[in-house]
């Protein structure tokens, strides 16, 4: 499906929200306001954004736990999720989850894992039941490299092979599995070769390009849709921060920051619209400034929401 | 009344609880077509729901554990059939960081109508990894629910049950009772039993005996052997260890004064251990006794017959222990 300039528009405008709320995320938690741990994911927004697009609003997702933008760009309330890092009663989980077990189950956002893949499995479950209730829906399923190397991602993508489940399970691949290189956990080039493994059919896009992966992953989508199974698609992408917040990036090479650093997904995607005519530089400033400050509201509405009372602690265990 | 085995019971009770509720379906290795269970546990429903309701896996474990939970999120009310109690570490990610976790972690806003059935117990020669019990370990995780039953009547009852919560539930079915054909009186018209209410078999007021699962019979023979001396047992049946009936125990040690435990697992970290620790902090002053728990030694389950029946807790261990405190 060709993207109109509005789509085009609303894409990079969610790119930047993604960005601007992570950037803000990272200093506040260097101030001390959020506690716990942090994992950003500038840097791979296109993916998140590249993916999701092309979903219906009742497909699903299931998110791995570098999973911010995954939520934001699935239509998640930026309100909701600051508070929910900051620990706040009115975050998305009451305070009980944090940065990574955020879940919006009105917007079949099926939450994000701390587990290295799970996601794979339960992704597995929602396509099945989608199956089963001959619904349509299709789940996209998140993990990382090191994932990949899971016994989980065997098992799960293996069972949705054989009952030809509507679901896509999407690797991005940022090269680092916490500080572990995939040159060293696997000999494999291309990860998506191992969907060889399950008969189905394997893709890697070795860009940074929302547009390129939005075309190539929304065909994945619509042949899930039409019944045909899934795929297993793996994005290469670069995470400009740490694994962590905190985290001194001794592993990384120079070099490679250098290369990927001039393939800012956001950068591409803008340089394309002006290319096009579709965005001024003023107007891309004025986006800018726009996501700042719904970012700044958010973090405001974080800050001023209590805490939960202690004995809530006590709640929701079981239904 | 009318008779049924405990085998019997419990394929009745998903017969009709799939009836009753199309969001309903069990995966597992070898439930249809062919086997229909590895011990006939699921006779009668292949033929009945077909391929896509009693959905047999590859031995993925781990897979179709997650898959339940997906599934339960979005709208179904899976069964994974894990087969053996055993088997139980091979998803164990999925049920301790996934299956009872993720409702509490996204603020209540989920629920995770899973129940994941399995063979538990030993008493059939099956070695180390295909005998063991859960409960105690289990125990420690919360969010969970898990049954026991020790009769055909208990087993239909808790099993609809369990199908119905909005909660994950395992339930244990026992594997000396299902191979054996146990029987018991089953009535035709419709009941469940609500998880977490304890069962009293025999009253009595010398002792309490907390038995769990198959060591419910154990327990109740001892019993009838003890009165010939003039020791009246009374034999609690918890049928649930999650969530546990407190009430009914205590209580019950507040009459007695004397509490023994028979578990089918070792004894360090058993539910026996729990039970004890639940007595000795709500009810120490009733009792006129040290509290006794006759569980397995702390060694893997043997295989050869005598060692296996070295290894089981059994009535003559139950009777020596009562001995001990009487």
């Amino acid at each position: 499906m060709k993207l109109t300039k509005e789509q085009l528009l609303e894409m990079f405008k969610k790119m930047v929200l993604i960005r601007q709320f992570e950037t803000r995320v990272k200093k506040s938690f260097a101030d001390g306001d959020i506690p716990g741990f942090i994992h950003l994911s500038v840097g791979q927004e296109a993916i998140a954004v590249g993916c999701i697009t092309n979903l219906r609003n009742d497909d699903y997702i299931v998110c791995h736990h570098r999973g911010h933008g995954h939520l934001i760009t699935k239509g998640g309330n930026i309100n909701f999720m600051m508070a929910e890092l900051y620990g706040k009663k009115t975050g998305y989980c009451k305070g009980k989850g944090g940065s990574m077990h955020l879940a919006d189950m009105d917007i079949n956002m099926l939450g994000a894992h701390g587990i290295v893949g799970a996601t794979v499995t339960i992704s597995t479950g929602a396509g099945l039941s989608a199956k089963l209730r001959k619904s349509g829906q299709v789940t996209l399923c998140f993990f990382g490299d090191g994932a990949s190397n899971t016994g989980r991602f065997h098992e799960g993508i293996n069972l949705a092979a054989i009952w030809d489940l509507p679901v896509v399970f999407i690797i991005e691949n940022n090269f680092y599995a916490e500080a572990t290189s995939i040159f060293y956990s696997t000999r494999l080039k291309k990860l998506s070769d191992r969907a060889i493994a399950y008969g189905i059919p394997g893709e890697t896009i070795a860009s940074n390009d929302v547009l390129e992966i939005y075309e190539k992953v929304g065909k994945a989508i619509d042949r899930a849709r039409k019944g045909k199974g899934p795929s297993l698609i793996e994005i290469q992408t670069y995470r400009h921060f740490g694994h962590e917040e905190g985290d001194m990036e001794t592993y990384k090479k120079k070099s490679d920051i250098e290369v990927w650093m001039k393939k800012d997904p956001i950068d591409i995607l803008k340089k394309y619209l002006i290319k096009q005519k579709f965005l001024t530089e003023k107007e891309a400033e004025k986006i800018g400034q726009e996501a700042i400050r719904k970012v700044e509201e958010a973090v405001k509405f974080a800050k001023e929401s209590p805490y939960p009372a202690p004995e809530e602690t006590l709640e929701d265990v079981y239904a | 009344m009318r008779i049924l085995t405990y085998r019997e019971a419990i394929i009745e009770a998903l017969k009709e609880e799939m009836e009753r509720d199309p969001s309903i379906f069990i995966m597992g290795e070898d439930i249809g077509e062919h086997w229909q269970g590895s011990v006939k546990e699921f006779e009668g429903l292949w033929p009945k729901f077909g391929s896509e309701r009693i959905r047999e896996t590859p031995i993925s474990e781990t897979a179709f554990v997650g898959c339940a939970i997906g599934a339960a999120m979005t709208g179904m009310r899976p069964i994974a059939n894990v087969m053996f109690a055993s088997f139980l570490g091979v998803p164990m990610d999925e049920i301790f960081s996934q299956l009872t976790k993720m409702r509490y972690m996204f603020g209540g806003k989920t629920r995770m109508p899973v129940t994941i059935m399995c063979l538990s117990g030993g008493g059939m020669n099956a070695a180390a990894q295909h005998s063991v019990c859960l409960e105690g370990m289990l125990m420690s995780i919360p969010g969970l629910k898990m049954v026991s039953p020790s009769t055909p009547y208990d087993a239909k009852g808790l099993l609809k049950s369990a199908i119905r919560d909005d909660n994950p539930v395992i339930f244990f079915q026992n594997l000396f009772l299902t191979v054996t054909g146990f029987k018991g009186e089953v009535p035709e018209n419709e009941y469940t039993i609500p998880l977490g209410e304890a069962v009293i078999r025999n009253e009595g007021n010398d002792a309490t005996v907390v038995a769990i699962g198959n060591m419910v019979h154990a327990a109740l023979s001892a019993a009838e052997k003890l009165k010939e001396e003039n020791i009246n047992l009374e034999v609690i049946d918890p049928r649930c260890m999650a969530p546990l009936d407190e009430k009914t125990i205590i209580e019950s040690v507040k009459k007695t004064g004397k509490l023994v435990i028979l578990d089918e697992e070792p004894k360090t970290g058993s539910a026996a251990s729990e039970i004890a620790a639940i007595i000795a902090e709500q009810a120490i002053e009733y009792l006129d006794a040290p509290v006794k728990r006759v569980c397995a030694p702390n060694t893997p389950v043997p295989f050869s017959p005598p060692l296996e029946k070295y290894w089981l807790p059994n009535e003559s261990k139950l009777i020596g222990a009562i001995h001990s405190i009487i």
